[in-house]
């Protein structure tokens, strides 16, 4: 059986990783390769990088970033921040990432979708996509860019179609309303997305417990789930999670 | 030597990372990557990975390297083709039915169509071993191995580990030294390596 991915989730600046798990026989908690190594041997079925770097400088870094934490990691790895061009991606995938997720300037240029899919493959493209309700039912979501502070006026149920039919390989969807709250994932929005798209749907925002992960499974009908804070509080690391979630009937690969 | 076939379809940069991982290689860089049918000609082992399209596989008939597999092949030379590297070792894909396969395995190669399924598989599956073999060698039956497909290969009798995903295709195949994974073993951790690492002991 298909099992239920759960991603670690690393956000880099210059290089660094801001917010992570602390693992105790890291003696660099700010070293992404460390970390993403660390995840992976724990059980996280995925690693993304996300660059929140935002100067031009930092992007030679993010390279440099991407190429040594690719060099020891043997699950799959996807990169995602100021991704702008086709060329960029490149880039990307040449330091070692297999998927890279574009946000901001999918929407600005969806052709880009096309482009990156046609020549590294579907699987190759992930679009992320933040949407914010605002009380209002799922379908109506909207989405929003530049790390959320700008309104597109696109539907964001729409916007994922589009993207798939462009050819992206899955969708990373981030629930504004949810982000940082720990409350759960908005499983109303993953499930009106999921069954708008036949691509597997990412859930990120609002985990805070093992739960809020078997919901998003259940009622969310996500494919995989982003998680990033949860490993501060209350559950130590995707084992623990997984094990968890085994409990309570969700198909997870449990690490030996 | 082992020949890495570049057929311009995705990046290699995971698959030589990975057989540079699995400590097997006969000397550290001891792979190349061409689309030289001469390098190929030349070599002790060929893999050729592959992800995206079927119908980037015509390069290879059209450089002439489809021929120099076929030669090396009937040599006894072991082949691993991984993805659309396995895909294109049937008949044919619906996915380009105008480019036909190398034909070592009976059937073609099609889309998955069962209702309420996503496409692609994508993600962790678990592998149910037919028989021992030589690429599984040392692989638990139930293993978890990393997809990510829209087209898949029918069982067949050389199947020898079987995915389900709304119905069985061919995860791993094999008849003597021509050989293929579904999966993609440089991203598969552990069970990948093992695999890889099986087939370069060869």
């Amino acid at each position: 059986m298909l099992t239920k991915r759960i991603i670690a989730c690393l956000d880099v600046r210059d290089g660094r990783v801001v917010k992570g798990v602390q693992f105790e026989d890291i003696i660099d908690a700010g070293d992404p390769a460390a970390l993403a190594a660390r995840h992976a041997a724990a059980g996280a079925d995925e690693i993304v990088l996300l660059d929140i770097t935002a100067t031009h400088e930092g992007r030679g870094t993010l390279l440099d970033t991407v190429r040594r934490t690719a060099a020891k990691l043997f699950v799959p790895f996807a990169v995602g921040g100021g991704i702008r061009s086709s060329d960029d991606a490149t880039a990307v995938f040449d330091a070692g990432a297999d998927k890279v997720s574009i946000n901001s300037a999918a929407l600005s240029d969806p052709m880009l979708i096309d482009q990156i899919g046609r020549r590294f493959g579907a699987q190759a493209v992930v679009v992320a996509i933040d949407a914010r309700r605002a009380g209002n039912a799922a379908d109506a979501a909207e989405v929003f860019v530049s790390g959320g502070r700008k309104a597109t006026g696109r539907k964001a149920v729409e916007w994922a179609r589009e993207a798939e039919q462009r050819g992206a390989g899955e969708i990373l969807l981030t629930s504004m309303d949810s982000d940082g709250m720990r409350t759960g994932f908005d499983c109303e929005l993953t499930a009106a997305i999921s069954q708008a798209v036949q691509i597997p749907v990412i859930a990120s925002g609002g985990a805070g417990t093992a739960q809020h992960f078997v919901d998003v499974f259940a009622q969310g009908r996500a494919d995989a789930a982003l998680a990033a804070s949860i490993f501060h509080f209350g559950v130590a690391d995707a084992r623990a999670l997984k094990q968890e979630l085994a409990r309570a009937g969700v198909p997870v690969r449990l690490p030996c | 030597m082992i020949a890495v076939i570049d057929y311009k379809a995705g990046n290699l940069t995971s698959v030589l990372k990975s057989l540079d991982a699995t400590g097997a290689l006969d000397e550290p860089g001891g792979r190349i990557v061409t689309e030289d049918p001469d390098v190929v000609r030349r070599a002790d082992k060929i893999v050729l990975p592959g992800v995206g399209h079927f119908k980037a596989t015509q390069h290879l008939r059209e450089r002439g390297l489809e021929e120099s597999v076929r030669e090396r092949t009937a040599a006894g030379v072991p082949f691993l083709g991984i993805c659309v590297g396995l895909q294109w070792l049937f008949a044919g894909s619906t996915e380009a039915p105008d480019v036909a396969g190398l034909g070592a395995f009976e059937g073609e190669c099609s889309r998955f169509d069962a209702p309420d399924l996503k496409c692609p598989h994508v993600g962790w599956n678990a592998l149910a071993i037919a028989r021992p073999s030589l690429l599984t060698a040392g692989m638990r039956d139930g293993e978890h191995v990393y997809f990510t497909h829209s087209f898949r290969a029918p069982v067949v009798g050389h199947t020898t580990a079987i995915c389900n995903y709304g119905g069985g295709f061919s995860a791993i195949v094999e008849r003597d030294n021509i050989m293929g994974a579904q999966f993609h073993p440089e991203k598969s951790g552990a069970a990948g390596l093992l695999l890889l690492r099986n087939f370069l002991r060869l």
